[in-house]
């Protein structure tokens, strides 16, 4: 079975410990063993392979010597019978008959090597895919055992902190409120900064006798003082 | 190859770094395998852990649990997360037993950088989705 179907199972099944269900059935250890033994396989095949190529390497040259063979022997043939040495030409025909037979069998060795290699080549292919996908398990089993593992660390620590005792919508309002907070101090900085700002024109207005300035008192007195003169 | 003591040290001198904007803490969690939680600032309700396997990097926040989810929206829910998981950059939606998580998983190859990158975009990620997914809560 799958890791990912054992773990869905393990899911369905109502399992928490999902990580526990899989490490349980020393699915790191088999696998890892799985995998020794596919890539010891393949080790074996791929020494079969160069050999059985050499076997076919072989063959094929002599393949090709005894088809020379035959033809040579045939022109032999054709002459022994242009000069009419019959008994020659019918020795030569034996002979050939003899390498035919060789030729035949060296045929035959060389294509059942080549299937053997193609057959090998085969099962280099299909090992090596195989042992992919389950190094490819294996990554999803220890995954889940480390991520299992961490888990608990995290859930024990969460547990003891504080952090527990918030829902996911008091965390929310919290942080919220600490945003609202550094926005408002933000704001109130800024308006701080404006009416200083603001001051600082004032006095300065004030000071090159420009707008509302002190004045006001003085007008005062001078209503007064028009008042009692008038 | 990221090593979680070497990573933990340099995330812990990073997350201090008061030359970046995106600060944070680094505190180690024993057990069988060792977990960083790191607690990004002004969210440190949520806090984000790390661990490593022999391939990835895995960065998980916890959302919420089963129970704080409104009992007849708890379908429409799940549909809605997978439905946006793809959308999401860098995270996704998932549950371990009674919790739903967003998580993110890195190449154990990854750098410094782009670990806190992960962490950062996971920080944002996880606010935004309970806030999206308030409706769906208690």
């Amino acid at each position: 079975m799958s890791i990912l179907r054992k773990l869905f199972t393990a899911i369905r099944g109502g399992a928490r410990e999902m990580g526990e269900s899989i490490a349980d059935q020393n699915g790191v250890r088999i696998f890892e063993q799985e995998i020794k033994d596919a890539e010891g396989k393949i080790e074996k095949a791929k020494r079969d392979l160069t050999a059985v190529m050499a076997q076919e390497m072989q063959a094929a040259r002599k393949v090709e010597s005894l088809t020379a063979d035959v033809q040579k022997h045939e022109n032999f043939a054709a002459q022994a019978l242009d000069k009419g040495d019959e008994a020659l030409a019918m020795d030569i025909a034996n002979k050939m008959v003899e390498l035919q037979g060789e030729l035949d069998i060296q045929t035959k060795a060389q294509e059942s090597f080549a299937a053997h290699v193609t057959r090998l080549k085969g099962m280099i292919k299909q090992s090596t895919k195989t042992i992919a996908d389950m190094q490819r398990q294996l990554v999803m089993v220890k995954t889940t055992e480390s991520v299992q593992k961490a888990t608990t660390a995290i859930t024990d620590n969460y547990a003891s902190g504080s952090s527990k005792l918030l829902t996911a919508k008091e965390s929310l309002d919290r942080i919220k409120q600490r945003q609202q907070d550094l926005d408002d101090r933000l704001a109130a900085g800024d308006q701080l900064k404006s009416d200083l700002a603001g001051n600082d024109l004032e006095s300065r207005l004030q000071a090159a006798g420009i707008g509302s300035t002190n004045s006001g008192a003085q007008d005062i007195l001078a209503k007064l003082k028009a008042k009692k003169a008038g | 190859m990221l090593n979680l003591k070497t990573l933990a040290s340099e995330l812990a001198e990073r997350g201090q770094d008061a030359e970046k904007d995106f600060l944070f803490t680094v505190n180690a969690i024993p057990g069988e395998v060792e977990v960083l939680q790191i607690l990004v600032e002004d969210r440190e309700e949520l806090p984000i852990f790390i661990s490593t396997s022999d391939d990835q990097v895995l960065c998980i926040a916890y959302l919420f649990k089963n129970e704080e989810v409104k009992a007849d929206m708890v379908h429409e829910m799940n549909n809605a997360m997978l439905s946006a998981n793809i959308s999401i950059p860098l995270s996704s939606f998932a549950k371990i037993g009674d919790q739903y998580v967003i998580y993110g998983a890195l190449s154990v190859s990854s750098n410094l950088d782009d670990v806190v990158h992960e962490i950062d975009v996971l920080a944002s990620n996880m606010v935004e989705a309970i806030e999206v997914m308030s409706d769906f809560l208690k």
